[in-house]
């Protein structure tokens, strides 16, 4: 198999696993990053999002072949000290309930705040659509974008 | 009101025989000498002195408290520790909550599952935090050599009247040697200072660093990983398997059948999901293979069986059809639905020769470890039990089939194993909501009242179809309940909110076309029928009338209702598991079809915990309740599912959402649960505004088939917002 030598939060990693095994499974099983989650593999739920240079990507639907030298950020690399204002945000608004959607839905504000620092509540509401959250926790989640908004 | 509890050992005695053995919550040490030190177990808290089974203070003043019930999202984590703290005038920062594994000696009732756990365990978590708040106190006395009624406690401090104050952490030590008391005096509602308060979820800070430890996040160096092949078709058996092409394929280390399973065994996650695809298994039914269109007819007959379990029957209903004035009848329906847990199903097993270790997301941890100890014929004593954090529960994880699966995985290949379920397992591997069919009869009297009232409830696998003494029981004359179950091969369970999570639907629309039939606004309808149950009540009333109208003159209030323009309101109101919720769902009309804007909440369950969650619960437990009312939907052709991903089974998202406005009524009665009760009325709040704003009737879920969500689009004729369409 070959080796695949990746960017992840700024570190080299290593792993020897097949060309089309998915970014998530090899963050996940291969360098214990679990932060990042597996919720439906097709592309639907967004609970694997993670940055590829910066861009929400489907973790799912990465072949670990296509990430190349890209840089890629999880959940665990968001910020060093847990403390980037999407993060700061979810705490403030008390947005989790079971938690399992909240990485990918952090990483996709992250994302979306990064190229729109000032999104309206609808393009907060057409980006975060991507993400399913099974408890229900949208109203929150739509809020806490919109907080993490005021502090960038 | 619940002040002043005796917290007498005789008193504990008692109710532990009656749990059934297990010791009280807390409590364990009041069974032994009430000298012995309260030190019973430091391992788990280096440096810590442990006060009772549910908190130990260490000396730096961090108080640890024992979570004991499995966390999914229900903010139990958080709502638990308040209520210790609270009794023990703990300071909030310097409080750490944690996740008990499975211990049948020092808790009871370790589950999470109807909405019990907060009325279960409210005066024992008191009195676990009363009781060391009072040996703190004695430590303090016996320090200063003074009586101990000369103390009070604030914010982790004890105060002398001389102002002298002790940190809870210098007291900790002292304190934890002293004898525990017997009797104990627990705090006025109106004292309250945490309980009733907006605190933040504990584990927020693990969640969105990534850190939460999911089930599915639990690795063990040296384990294997699983993925199992389960018959695609409820009713068929496997009938021969070719492994050839899975076992070669790379990352492999074994495929093993076990009764209709094979599972595929290897070293990581993408390689077995891969090599499963390559197994080739024939299949033979074992019973009919049934689809979506069979149920249909299955429904039809038992709909006309004349063997009904009957439920409750009050006076005498033909007799009052006979003499009716008017007769309204009507069905409703819902499909088989899935929990769809945000986290997929999963299992870390490792049975060894001296005992076994389970470790996963559980929602009954006790039923899971007899049911293992039962398979493998070993000793419960020898089997531990790690709670990890839920994605989710919803009822599905009150089963134990995966983790049998993955203990009886373990015992053949004799490794560590992490058995892991794919979406597409999760949805098409059953324990659904049952399909069920109602059908509900009323008689009105020439002046509009309700003097008979019939419901018959028809289901597959649904056990009971019925509530049979939920309102409106107890306050009509004549009345019939009766349920018909079906036996399938296709597996059902317990679904946030069970039976009541449709049922309250049928029943609130129900209700709604007879007022309108009787001439009646809905509100006044109901409390005709609720002062009826009060002033004269038929046999037994199960529920509070006097709560049910608290709730319906908050929601009434607070959604203004008749007096909006431009929006169509739909009222319902509902009593389950304990607590009462009102609801009224506003419906505009955009583009010619009915769109969902608001639901506005009226609840009572008792004291409110905490706030934030509080309103959390409610506002989740609403979306749910309207997303699988709008769009929930799981069918079946020859036996297997057809819908097997996100990608065709619909959840609800941001988009769709309404806005939703809480309200709870205050009062001081004992704290009920909130995980289910506000899901059962939004259906039905819904149904009633698009009726409203439509005048079709929603009688099938999901509601989104129903042609009126499918007519071609037409333009808008929306006016700007505050006027009417
Ligand atoms: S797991 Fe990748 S989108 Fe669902
Ligand atoms: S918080 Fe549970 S799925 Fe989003």
């Amino acid at each position: 198999m070959p080796l695949y030598t990746l960017n992840i939060n700024g570190e080299k990693m290593q792993a020897d696993v097949a060309e089309d095994t998915p970014l998530l499974w090899v963050l996940r099983d291969h360098f214990r990053l679990t932060g990042t989650k597996y919720g439906c593999g097709i592309g639907q739920c967004g609970a694997c999002t993670v940055h590829l240079n910066g861009n929400a990507v489907r973790s799912c639907l990465m072949p670990v072949s296509s990430v190349q030298t890209g840089a890629i950020t999880t959940i665990e690399g968001l910020s060093e000290n847990g403390d980037h204002p999407v993060q700061q945000a979810w705490e403030e608004v008390d947005v989790p309930q079971c938690g399992y959607c909240q990485a990918g839905q952090i990483m996709t504000a992250a994302a979306l705040l990064k190229r729109n620092a000032k999104p309206s509540v609808n393009e907060v509401v057409n980006t975060m659509n991507a993400n399913i959250c099974r408890c229900g926790a949208y109203h929150r989640i739509r809020e806490a974008v919109i907080v993490a908004s005021k502090k960038i | 009101m619940s002040t002043g509890y005796k917290a007498s050992r005789r008193n504990f005695l008692k109710i532990s025989s009656l749990t059934g053995g297990g010791l009280i919550l807390g409590f364990s040490w009041l069974e032994s000498e009430a000298e012995v030190t309260a030190i019973i177990n430091t391992s788990n808290f280096a440096g810590n002195l442990q006060f009772n089974n549910y908190l130990s203070i260490g000396t730096d003043g961090i108080v640890t408290i024992m979570s004991p019930n499995p966390e999914l999202g229900q903010n139990i984590m958080t709502s638990f520790p308040m209520i210790v703290a609270e009794e023990l005038d703990a300071d909030w920062t310097k409080v750490k909550a944690v996740q008990a594994p499975l211990d049948t000696k020092a808790f009871d009732r370790q589950l999470t599952g109807g909405s019990g756990a907060v009325p279960h365990s409210w005066k024992r978590l008191r009195q676990a935090g009363a009781a060391a708040r009072q040996m703190l106190i004695d430590a303090a006395a016996k320090k200063m050599n003074v009586m101990n009624n000369e103390f009070t406690t604030e914010n982790g401090f004890v105060i002398h009247k001389s102002g002298t104050r002790f940190s809870y952490g210098e007291l900790a030590e002292e304190a934890s040697k002293l004898p525990v008391p017997t009797d104990v005096k627990l705090k006025e509602v109106k004292d309250f200072k945490l309980i009733g308060t907006r605190v933040k979820n504990v584990e927020n800070r693990k969640i969105v660093t990534g850190k939460a430890g999911f089930g599915l996040d639990f690795y063990r160096d040296g384990m294997v990983f699983a993925t199992i092949q389960r018959p695609p078709a409820f009713g068929s058996k496997i009938k021969s398997v070719d492994d050839t092409a899975a076992k070669a394929m790379p990352g492999v280390t074994e495929v093993v059948r076990f009764g209709n399973n094979v599972a595929v065994v290897g070293k990581s996650t993408w390689e077995i999901f891969k090599a499963k695809k390559v197994l080739k298994i024939e299949y033979e039914h074992d019973s009919k293979l049934e689809s979506t269109a069979d149920h249909q007819a299955i429904f039809t007959e038992m709909m006309s069986s004349d063997k009904p379990q009957v439920k409750r029957k009050d006076g005498n209903v033909d007799a009052a059809f006979a003499s009716a004035a008017k007769v309204i009848r009507n069905e409703y329906q819902c499909p088989f639905i899935a929990h769809s847990p945000m986290e997929p199903m999963n299992f870390f097993a490792h049975v060894r020769e001296d005992g076994i270790e389970l470790v996963g997301p559980l929602q009954l941890p006790a039923s899971s470890r007899a049911a293992v100890s039962k398979l493998l014929n070993v000793p419960e004593e020898k089997i531990t039990v790690d709670i990890t954090r839920l994605g989710g529960g919803f009822g599905r994880r009150l089963k134990s089939d995966y983790v049998l699966e993955a203990a009886e995985l373990s015992s053949i290949i004799k490794k560590p194993v992490k058995l892991i379920w794919s979406r597409e397992d999760d949805m098409m591997g059953g324990s659904y909501r049952p399909a069920v069919r109602y059908r509900f009869e009323a008689a009105l009297d020439a002046s509009g009242n309700l003097i008979g009232y019939k419901l018959r409830g028809v289901g597959i696998n649904v056990g009971n179809a019925v509530r049979e003494d939920n309102f409106p029981s107890g306050a009509v004359e004549n009345l019939l309940i009766e349920s018909v179950d079906y036996q399938s091969p296709i597996t059902t369970g317990a679904w946030r909110a069970p039976i009541t999570n449709f049922l309250a639907f049928a029943e609130q629309s129900f209700i709604d076309e007879v007022a309108k039939a009787a001439g009646k606004d809905p509100f006044t309808f109901r409390n005709e029928l609720l002062e009826k149950a009060k002033t004269s009540p038929v046999g037994a009333v199960k529920y509070n009338p006097n709560r049910f109208q608290a709730v319906m003159n908050e929601v009434k209030k607070r959604s203004q209702w008749g007096e909006k323009k431009g929006v169509h309101q739909g009222f319902s109101v509902y009593f389950s598991h304990a607590s009462y919720v009102a609801q009224v769902a506003e419906v505009a009309m955009e583009a010619g079809k009915p769109v969902v804007k608001k639901v506005i909440a009226a609840c009572d369950c008792g004291v409110v915990i905490n706030k934030s969650g509080a309103e959390q619960q409610v506002k989740g437990g609403i979306v749910d309740g309207y997303g699988h009312a709008m769009f929930g939907k799981l069918s079946f052709k020859d036996g297997v599912p057809q819908e097997s991903n996100f990608n065709n089974y619909r959840l609800v998202r941001m988009k769709e959402i309404p806005e939703v406005e809480t309200w709870f009524v205050e009062n001081e009665i004992d704290p009920t649960g909130l995980g289910e009760p506000a899901l059962p009325p939004t259906g039905g709040a819904v149904a009633n505004a698009i009726f409203k704003a439509t005048g079709t009737r929603m009688k099938n879920q999901p509601f989104i088939e129903e042609p009126l969500f499918n007519k071609p689009p037409v333009k808008s004729s929306v006016k700007p917002s505050g006027k009417p369409a």
